[in-house]
Parts: C-alpha cells; sequence; structure tokens
C-alpha cells in the first residue's frame, strides 16, 4: 500500500470509504460530511503536505444512486507527491463543502463546476457562473441528460432587436 | 483594365487627362485599400497572421494593415469558432466600423460551426452579421484566405456605389 493512503487509512477510521492507487495515482474517496476534516488533514499535515490544488473537476454517473462525483486534485510542491480527494453527492441534495478557505484556488474552479454541473458549494464566497452568462437558464450543460446542441440559446440572438441602423 | 483610359499625352506642358466611370474609380480604389481588423478568435487567426507575415504578404493586395480598432477598419475577417457569448460583442463590433465594410468567414468554424455542432457554439457567423465571402478550410490556408481577398475585391468592383446596394437594403430591414 502506497505510504500516502496508509497514513490516512489510519488517520480515519471512519469517512473513507475507498482508496485506490493505479499506476502511482493515488485517490482517496471519502464521505461528504468527512470531506472537510480530510482536506485540512492533507494540507497541514507535515507528512502530506499538500499546498497546490490543481484542479476540481466533477463526474456525472447518471445510472448511481448518489450521482454526482466531486473530485480534487492536489499536488504537493515540497514533497513532489500527488493525491486526488473525490467525494459523492446526489442529486436530491446537490451540496458540497466548499474548500477554497483552505486553499484559495479552488474558487474559480470551483465555480467551474457549479456552472457546468450544477453542484453547489457550501460557504463558497462567490458562487456564480463563471463560463456561461449569468442570465443562462437551460440548466447545467455538462450533466449527462443536458441536450448536446442546447435549449436553443445558440440559435437566439436577441440583440439583434436591439440594433439602430 | 478597361477601367481608365489616358487621354492623349500634350508635350506643351498640359497635364495628361484621364477619363473613366467615377464609380470604378471608387470601387478601384476601395478594393486596393482594404483595412482588415484584428479580429482572430481561435486557431484560424494564426494561418490569418501567417498570410498577412512575409512569406504570403497580404499586403501586395493592398489589405495588409491591420487595425486594432473597427472604427479604422472596413474589412471584418472572422477567424475561428464563433461562440454564442461573443455574439453580441462580434456583432458591436461590426456595427462600429464605418461604411462600406465587408465580412469574410474564415473557415469551417466561422462558415458553419464546423464539428462544434454544440450548445455554445453558433453555427455560422451569417447567423447575425452579413458574410461578403467565405473561404472554406480547417484552418484555410494562408493562399486560400489570399484567395478570398481577391474574391472580395471582384466582388467590391461588382458593386454599385450610386444606387442603394441590396444588402444595405437587406440591414435596414430588423433581423
Amino acid at each position: 500500500m502506497h505510504p500516502l493512503l496508509f497514513r490516512i487509512q489510519h488517520t480515519f477510521s471512519v469517512g473513507v470509504t475507498s482508496l485506490s492507487e493505479w499506476r502511482g495515482d493515488v485517490a482517496v474517496t471519502v464521505t461528504r460530511d468527512k470531506l472537510r476534516e480530510v482536506a485540512q488533514f492533507l494540507r497541514d499535515d507535515p507528512g502530506m503536505d499538500f499546498d497546490y490544488i490543481v484542479h476540481v473537476s466533477s463526474v456525472d454517473w447518471p445510472d448511481d444512486e448518489e450521482r454526482f462525483e466531486v473530485v480534487w486534485e492536489f499536488y504537493s510542491i515540497r514533497k513532489r507527491q500527488r493525491i486526488r480527494l473525490k467525494t459523492r453527492v446526489p442529486e436530491s441534495d446537490c451540496m458540497v463543502d466548499s474548500l477554497t478557505d483552505l486553499w484559495k484556488g479552488a474558487d474559480f474552479m470551483e465555480r467551474e463546476v457549479y456552472d457546468m454541473m450544477g453542484i453547489r458549494f457550501r460557504n463558497h464566497p462567490d458562487l456564480r457562473r463563471i463560463l456561461m452568462p449569468d442570465d443562462y437558464t437551460e440548466g447545467y450543460p455538462l450533466r449527462k441528460d443536458f441536450p448536446l446542441r442546447g435549449k436553443g440559446w445558440r440559435d437566439t440572438f436577441e440583440f439583434l432587436d436591439e440594433v439602430q441602423r | 483594365m478597361g477601367l481608365i483610359q489616358l487621354g492623349r499625352h500634350e508635350k506643351d506642358g498640359v497635364p495628361d487627362v484621364i477619363t473613366g466611370s467615377l464609380e470604378k474609380a471608387i470601387n478601384w480604389a476601395r478594393k486596393g485599400s482594404l483595412w482588415p481588423m484584428t479580429f482572430g478568435l481561435a486557431c484560424c487567426a494564426i494561418e490569418m497572421m501567417a498570410a498577412v507575415s512575409s512569406r504570403y504578404d497580404m499586403d501586395r493586395f493592398g489589405a495588409g494593415v491591420f487595425r486594432g480598432s473597427p472604427r479604422q477598419s472596413d474589412l471584418m475577417i472572422v477567424a475561428g469558432t464563433v461562440c454564442r457569448r461573443m455574439a453580441p460583442v462580434i456583432r458591436k463590433i461590426y456595427d462600429q466600423m464605418p461604411e462600406p465594410k465587408y465580412v469574410i468567414a474564415m473557415g469551417s468554424c466561422a462558415t458553419s460551426g464546423n464539428i462544434y455542432d454544440s450548445y455554445p457554439v453558433v453555427q455560422g457567423v451569417d447567423r447575425f452579421i452579413p458574410v461578403d465571402i467565405y473561404v472554406p478550410g480547417c484552418p484555410p490556408t494562408p493562399e486560400a484566405l489570399l484567395d478570398g481577398i481577391l474574391k472580395l475585391q471582384e466582388r467590391i468592383m461588382q458593386k454599385r456605389v450610386f444606387v442603394t446596394q441590396p444588402d444595405q437594403v437587406k440591414a435596414n430591414l430588423k433581423v
């Protein structure tokens, strides 16, 4: 077992649902309520020392009971190690804790996840859409049940009515 | 070219006389002095830059001075994928250009959306601005863009300056 996984397994007796290592990629899945605790440990523990947030993304598993999965990827610049932290979010309560106060860099990436997948982040300082316009009403484009061609927004040009020639 | 005819040369110091149609002269001046606007949206812009630089040298056709402002340009080369969120900006820039103005849709994306048949991509820039010339390719080679410029120049030569243009009538209509 990878030493990082070993430490995490022995630090958290409950809350960690799976540990995996595949070709050097280390991933930890935690329950939603333990997310902040594990994240704090990853950042502050001297053996972990994950001081850099690489990416926040999300996955839609439409057939699963807990439909969404949010994925954070961290890197330790000093220790040169990587880890992936995952948690599952059900569609009925589409909310997960924000990690923006631990890693400032999570801000825009969590906004992107909110914009594309509709997962809300609790205690996020500025949870607005980031890629789509603020007044976009068609939903969340990266969800699997969103039609690829959208719902007509790309073909409506309301600004043409304002053109005065 | 049949555009202008030199008058008989007088040796006693009287200047040469040039006769011809004023419309043709105006169109000739316009086609030889196209001022494109730098408007790269995606990878097509790289080929557009190559078309301007020394190897292809678009300046040979009088269209090499790219301007940063729409108010100083009369040719908009829409080079790249047009996202729906960019559309009002493109329309605003187009409206800021002084008449007469021309639009080249460069590449498959600006022409039809190309393979990007998805929710944010406008399926052709002609859905909200009038396009004069479509240049096919993904991306078009600089030669293809130069061909588009030459085709546009041919088109400009056919324009009627002193009568209302059909496309001006179209532009006056609310879409």
